[in-house]
């Protein structure tokens, strides 16, 4: 640490610490001799691994974050939810079929759902998971899948539910019922697939297999994309 | 005249017949039902315990919706909310009652919700034939170019419409708003002494047998009264009157089923909006049959 | 104190006291106003399921006897509020269920096992009637 460092005080597990001011949690805790062995994952807040807790000294707000972005505060109170259990449904995607009920057939705990926004607010990726929740109730497979499509499945608001629903399962037997049978598919991709198997590509794919690296490169730099 | 409207789960769900031909009657009568958008679960049943917050957030949060609309300049009707589902309606008409005269509780709420604006308290619940009434029963019939001629028709109001006694839409011992509507629709209104008497609601989940029993009771009577159909205002009734005529069937020998339908499919019916607003394919014992030899369709 | 009930001698303890409060507060009503008119238990619908008529349960809630919360009438009330309505001293005896109800609820305790309910009446059954039954019946 030079001159112009900062540190803040963090507590992990009610432990106290000074750490450089620019860490992320995670490195933090890591700066602290913390090793990571579950709980960590992509490090870029795609995986949902590394879903975080805290409270800062003096508030009683409680405050979600992924441990691999949010960078420490000083007075934060950190608890690291490495797991949050659930017990996701059996189905095969090919026998059932998008019916009106079928969210709340397999996980007919949604009527639980109080709308108390808890869910959304724990969630550390600002997704609307109150209202994907609702529209899970009201079979609008669609608007559940739109809505939970960036859900890195984190466990946050399964944790916090008071209602006792795990939302992101929910949400993935509706995102995969909606890819399957309602979603519109490409055209252009469904002709483009036809045309390779067509085998309409080999002869360019085999060339350019055949350049060297500094002739791809040219011709990747000066390559032309055309709408 | 448009109102804001509250459709609730089930009308989007298993009694879509109820939602269509409601709004389609409505509508022929210059009756905008504008949907709420963004609307939540009202969470019904209501809660009754006294310290209860959490169960009173989804409806507020409804109220709250309504308040918006009318700031948005979307509604004609400020702040009146209509709703088509009985069970919806008792809940937040009871909500409403409460928090109104509650600050602590409302306090509470707006302090969970804390993203969402405070409820102003300014938001009236109606139930659509509470509406119909209103607008008069003379105006209907002025409209209907099929009337159901000979058509007898029991009506069931079942609970929530009419109890507690503070937001019953009519007299709870006695009312007469939905024969008033079926008369007005040139039908034939039987009276059965049940027809206030509970189909044993949420009941049809773990218990079927206690609604098997509550079904078949109030069915009998409309047999023994001649009665045609018998007309609902409630999707969970018509559920446990309808669907559940097969476990009736199962338990007591000799029963005959007898068809029931929403009081806006006959409404659709009676001014001549068409099969696809009636909806009647959707209804469990098919009414049609019974239409055709009145020649209603 | 001590009464009489059939040939049983049953006194009434702080603990009863505690009970019975406790109930009219939850519920908010009046429990000592009930007369045993028999009104609430001749409008329920659904006492040929009940073990405990609702009147009946009036008058334990009254002396604070916790073994009416093992009745299985509190579980067989459908709401219906026909007896809060025909009740001449006003007291909201479905309220009064309802108390009775939260204080299993409240203590973890769940009515209705969703594990018991089939997938194709899952299906079937409107949104509404599960939703209710769960507020009803489950923590």
């Amino acid at each position: 640490m030079g001159p112009n460092d900062s540190t803040v005080t963090i507590y992990v597990m009610g432990k106290r610490y000074e750490v450089p001011a620019d860490l992320a949690i995670m490195k933090a805790m890591e700066y602290v001799g913390y090793q990571f062995v579950r709980g960590c994952g992509c490090r870029a807040a795609f995986c949902g691994a590394c879903a975080t807790l805290y409270r800062k000294k003096g508030s009683y707000k409680l405050q979600v974050a992924l441990a691999c972005q949010k960078i420490v505060e000083d007075g934060m109170y950190i608890a690291t939810i490495p797991f949050a259990p659930s017990d996701k449904r059996i189905y095969e995607l090919d026998k059932i079929r998008p019916s009106q009920n079928i969210l709340l057939e397999y996980y007919p705990e949604i009527a639980r759902c109080l709308s108390c926004n808890t869910c959304t607010k724990a969630c550390p990726q600002d997704l609307q998971v109150m209202d994907y929740v609702q529209a899970a109730l009201r079979g609008d497979l669609k608007e559940v899948a739109t809505l939970s499509f960036d859900c890195i499945a984190c466990g946050l608001c399964a944790v916090r539910c008071p209602a006792e629903i795990v939302p992101y399962d929910v949400a993935q037997l509706a995102r995969r019922l909606y890819a399957k049978y309602l979603a519109q598919t490409s055209e252009h991709l469904v002709k483009r697939l036809g045309e390779l198997k067509e085998g309409r590509f080999d002869e360019e794919i085999q060339r350019l297999k055949g350049l060297s690296r500094e002739d791809l490169t040219k011709i990747y730099e000066k390559r032309e994309i055309r709408v | 005249m448009k109102f804001a409207y509250y459709p609730g789960c089930t009308l989007k769900v298993t009694a879509k017949s109820f939602e269509e031909s409601a709004i389609a009657a409505a509508k022929a009568l210059g009756l905008e039902l504008v949907e709420i958008p963004r609307w939540n679960c009202c969470g019904t049943v209501h809660a009754l315990a006294k310290d209860d917050v959490m169960h009173y957030i989804a409806p507020t949060r409804i109220l709250v919706r309504v308040e918006e609309m009318n700031k948005q300049g979307l509604l004609s009707e400020n702040f009146r909310l209509v709703t088509i589902c009985a069970m919806c309606y008792n809940t937040l008409k009871r909500v409403n009652s409460v928090v109104k005269g509650d600050a602590e509780r409302m306090r509470k709420l707006h302090d969970i919700m804390e993203k969402e604006t405070p409820y102003e308290g300014k938001v009236e619940v109606l139930h659509l034939l509470e509406l119909l009434r209103e607008v008069g029963f003379g105006k209907l019939t002025e409209r209907v170019n099929n009337p159901l001629k000979e058509l007898r028709v029991a009506s069931y109001y079942g609970c929530l419409l009419l109890r507690p006694k503070s937001l019953s839409i009519d007299n709870s011992d006695n009312p007469r708003v939905m024969e008033d509507l079926v008369e007005a629709l040139g039908g034939e209104a039987v009276e059965i002494p049940y027809r206030t008497k509970c189909c044993g609601a949420y009941h049809t989940v773990d218990r079927i047998d206690i609604v098997a029993e509550a079904a078949q009771k109030i069915l009998k009577q409309a047999e023994e009264a001649g009665a045609d159909v018998v007309a609902v205002a409630c999707p969970l009734c018509s559920f446990n009157l309808g669907e559940r005529q097969e476990e009736v069937a199962k338990r007591f020998l000799g029963f005959r089923k007898i068809p029931v339908v929403y009081f806006t499919q006959l409404m659709a019916l009676a001014l001549g909006l068409g099969e696809k607003a009636c909806g009647f394919e959707e209804n469990h014992v098919d009414p049609r049959p019974t239409l055709r030899s009145k020649n209603l369709i | 104190m001590a009464l009489q009930l059939t040939n049983q001698t049953f006194r009434i303890s702080d603990r009863n006291r505690k009970f019975s409060k406790k109930i009219g507060e939850l519920s908010g009503e009046k429990i000592d106003l009930c007369y045993q008119c028999g009104g609430c238990s001749s409008a329920c619908p659904m006492t040929s399921h009940m073990d405990l008529l609702p009147s009946k349960v009036m008058r334990l809630v009254q002396l604070g006897m916790e073994d009416v919360l093992k009745s299985r009438t509190i579980w067989v009330c459908s709401t219906c509020l026909n007896c809060t309505v025909r009740c001449p001293r006003g007291i909201d005896i479905a309220n009064v269920m309802e108390a009775l109800r939260q204080t299993l609820l409240r203590g973890k305790f769940n009515h209705l096992d969703l594990d018991g309910v089939k997938r194709e009446d899952l299906r079937e059954i409107p949104p509404v009637a599960i939703i209710s039954s769960l507020r009803k019946f489950t923590a």
